[in-house]
């Protein structure tokens, strides 16, 4: 189970509470909003943080519990803060026939930092994905929006991250 | 919009835009794949050149899915006289040669097409054996114009529907057409619509589930990315045939492009009047809400994915009560799947008779199935259900890569199986995959050649079905877990004779007491490869070795006589596994080296291998 982190907190001023609220007054007379309040409360925060569920709780008239199981459940969600970039490689089933295993394996070898982990520097989080759905194209891995195709040959990988860590350093 | 003749008119004023008179309409494939592959700066250079140069004749369109991946990004140019010129491996230098020679010259740059052949798509095997019913859109309209949907038929089967048919002509035109659920189970779209029809409420729901989870399947998100109006469609005359005003669009999050498409669909149609009050001038009034799903496969599930919509954890429940009589909210709803709904239209528009002359007796029309893995054309194919293996591998998809031989064919996903070789002429329907021992599944199709290991495979399946997992159920919580301890004991070298029997204990009480299908289904992949390459699974166990040479531990470090003797690797092993003299050949101990390949990266002659 995940662990809420304490000391992340967030203070009640911060104005991502403001646009959290709006939207979810926008949804007002719509059935069954909890999953979209959360992703948007997500898309905001980045994670979501014992504090923003609370402020959730009290506005939508759901249990923090309820909200914790549903947020807890799904992978998407995440209770803890994500790297700077999100270094994404496809597991899905042409991928993995294609060599995924050994893209993820370098990956985590040039990051230093194990699947579903987060580097030290907080630049990258590297995650194994379920199918991206450009299952013409594998191996794929995506770096936030950006595709990475036909990977069989992972020497390449460690080059592409790097453009990264530069980017990220500036 | 009130009359099939008014939308007859709207049809025809949008043809005269869709192929301009005397000019080029250039599309550019902008589905997932083509986006990846980096259409959208052809797309943005295509448009601006058009536009600096004043080709008032030119128009440059986006499209969905072409459906060959591997030559994204395409470009395709369709003249006046109604010809077409398919460009492959499209980039910006070649986007520009193409503007001014074919556009602005009128010559088409043979070497940028398919081969150099200035043939087109269709011209290839790839597409021959094709049948388009699902996606006959997808790479032709623009999908975030609903015009150019009107412009192929769109919106005439709903006007039809609730204009000149009674939702019992609908239900029954339906069944007629024996159209069957192309998520995986494969049950009758039309009785489905009739169980939920006479049941009294005063809301019912039509849900499309977009959900697709089955890693190696894309064709949902094809036909939502390449024209999205065909499903709204389709829910429209699901909702006019059993009673229902609400629809909802449950989609993976995953999918970014579908879901903008959709959003774009939907403010669409209820601009012209397509959806949303007094259908056509009708009592009907339909309306459409998207929800994300949030990266749970078992969501695909009917009742987790109503459990999701509500707000809830997403796992499933006992069925009965069936949701055709209490579903979302405890309100009748229907389920249907992406594809499946893609067929409506077209049924209710060209009659049950026309969908039933493809395919098979009992599975009739067509299937889109997404092909990879270690085949040369991978793509999406739509094929006439019946239509054998071979073809689609050999014919359509060209066989595998580099000559290697072809082991098996994996169909199903997760819930599936593999089908070998000796089942290559078995004509493909939902009956005939389950006799064989697969199952259609949503139309995932991964060829697997000599260079996989069965077992790994296996492991590959089982690690998805741990992961995803709602956790409700004993039998899936916890026994899938332990088959896949198994599995990784055997992939790591340290597998028994007796974990065979083990698998397939546990295998046979997970699938028989599972709660819903992700549990009882689980096994498949297991069970399917045990029965067909056992030999594998005691290649493993007995003489503990990987056939295809994957499983790492499996496999030892071996020095060949390229080996000059410099001790190089000898004295850099950090366990001292490697003896022989200097200027000799060297030896690895294989009972000492702990395999960490050492040796192969210091190496300068590459005289050591993996075997």
């Amino acid at each position: 189970m995940q662990q809420v982190s304490g000391d992340l907190s967030i203070p009640l001023d911060d104005p991502r509470f403001e646009k959290l609220e709006s939207y979810i007054d926008s949804l007002s007379g719509i059935d069954g909003i909890t999953m979209p309040v959360l992703q948007e409360a997500q898309n905001i925060f980045g994670y979501l943080p014992l504090e923003v569920q609370k402020f959730i709780s009290e506005k939508i008239k759901v249990p923090v519990a309820e909200l914790y199981g549903v947020s807890t459940f799904y992978s998407q969600f995440n209770l803890t803060p994500k790297g700077k970039h999100k270094v994404s490689v496809c597991l899905g089933t042409a991928c993995y026939v294609k060599g995924a295993q050994a893209v993820l394996d370098k990956c985590a070898e040039a990051l230093e930092v194990e699947a579903g982990g987060t580097t030290s520097d907080g630049l990258f989080t590297l995650e194994a994905t379920r199918c991206l759905g450009c299952c013409g194209l594998a191996p794929v891995m995506m770096i936030d929006d950006d595709v990475y195709a036909q990977l069989e040959d992972v020497s390449g990988i460690p080059a592409i991250i790097e453009k990264y860590k530069k980017q990220g350093a500036q | 919009m009130k009359s099939i003749q008014e939308i007859k008119e709207y049809q025809n004023k949008s043809m005269d835009q869709f192929y301009t008179k005397d000019g080029y309409r250039v599309v550019v494939g902008m589905a997932t794949c083509g986006l990846s592959a980096g259409a959208r700066p052809v797309y943005s250079l295509l448009k601006s050149e058009a536009e600096s140069r004043n080709l008032a004749n030119v128009t440059v369109k986006p499209t969905g899915c072409i459906g060959m991946c591997t030559y994204e990004p395409i470009v395709e140019v369709i003249s006046p006289d109604g010809k077409k010129v398919t460009y492959v491996h499209v980039d910006e230098e070649k986007a520009k040669r193409i503007v001014e020679e074919h556009l602005v010259a009128g010559q088409p740059v043979k070497e940028y097409t398919v081969g150099g052949e200035l043939k087109t798509l269709e011209d290839l095997d790839f597409y021959k054996k094709q049948k388009r019913v699902v996606l006959r859109n997808c790479g032709l309209i623009n999908p975030e114009d609903i015009s150019e949907y009107i412009a192929m038929d769109g919106y005439q089967a709903l006007a039809k529907a609730v204009l000149e048919m009674t939702p019992e002509q609908v239900i029954e035109e339906m069944k007629k057409s024996g159209l069957r659920g192309r998520g995986g189970a494969g049950f009758s779209t039309g009785l489905k619509w009739s169980f939920a029809a006479p049941n009294q409420a005063d809301q019912k729901y039509i849900i499309c589930n977009a959900d697709e989870g089955d890693p190696g399947a894309f064709m949902d998100r094809s036909v939502l990315e390449g024209d999205p109006h065909a499903v709204l469609e389709a829910m429209a005359i699901g909702g006019y045939a059993i009673g229902a005003t609400k629809g909802y669009v449950y989609v993976r999050a995953e999918y970014p492009v579908a879901v903008q498409r959709l959003k774009i669909a939907i403010a669409q149609a209820k601009e012209l009047g397509v959806l949303g009050k007094d259908i056509f001038g009708t009592d009907f009034s339909f309306d459409i809400e998207i929800r994300l799903g949030a990266g749970a496969f078992v969501c695909g599930e009917e009742t987790s994915l109503i459990a999701s919509i509500e707000g809830k954890r997403g796992m499933s429940r006992n069925k009965p009560p069936f949701p055709a009589n209490r579903g979302l909210w405890g309100k009748p709803t229907c389920i249907n799947n992406v594809e499946t709904l893609a067929n409506v239209a077209q049924i209710i528009l060209r009659g049950s008779d026309w969908f039933r002359s493809f395919g098979t007796e009992k599975s009739t029309g067509t299937k889109v199935f997404a092909l990879g893995g270690k085949i040369n054309n991978t793509g999406l194919v739509e094929v006439p259900m019946g239509i054998t293996l071979r073809e689609v591998v050999y014919e359509i998809g060209g066989g595998c890569p580099k000559g290697k031989a072809l082991k098996a064919v994996q169909t199903g996903g997760p819930s599936g199986g593999c089908i070998t070789t000796e089942n290559l002429d078995t004509p493909i329907d939902f009956d005939n995959l389950v006799a064989i021992g697969s199952m259609m599944g949503s139309g995932g199709m991964i060829v697997i050649d000599e260079d996989n290991c069965m077992v790994d495979i296996a492991r590959f399946f089982l690690d998805f079905t741990v992961d995803e997992s709602c956790g409700k159920c004993t039998p899936c919580r916890e026994g899938t877990k332990r088959m896949l301890e198994i599995l990784n004991k055997i992939t790591a070298g340290k597998g028994e004779p007796s974990d065979l029997l083990d698998l397939q204990d546990l295998a046979e009480n997970i699938r028989l007491t599972s709660l819903c299908a992700l549990g009882q289904t689980a096994p498949n992949p297991v069970l399917s490869t045990m029965a067909h390459f056992m030999d594998e699974y005691e290649a493993h166990v007995i003489d503990h070795k990987c056939p295809a040479g994957v499983c790492k531990a499996l496999l030892g470090y071996y020095i060949t006589d390229a080996c000059t003797g410099c001790t190089l690797c000898s004295r850099k092993c950090p366990v001292g596994a490697i003896v022989g003299n200097v200027k000799e050949q060297h030896r690895i101990n294989p009972d000492v080296c702990i395999k960490c390949g050492v040796c192969m990266e210091t190496c300068k002659f590459n005289a050591i291998v993996i075997q």
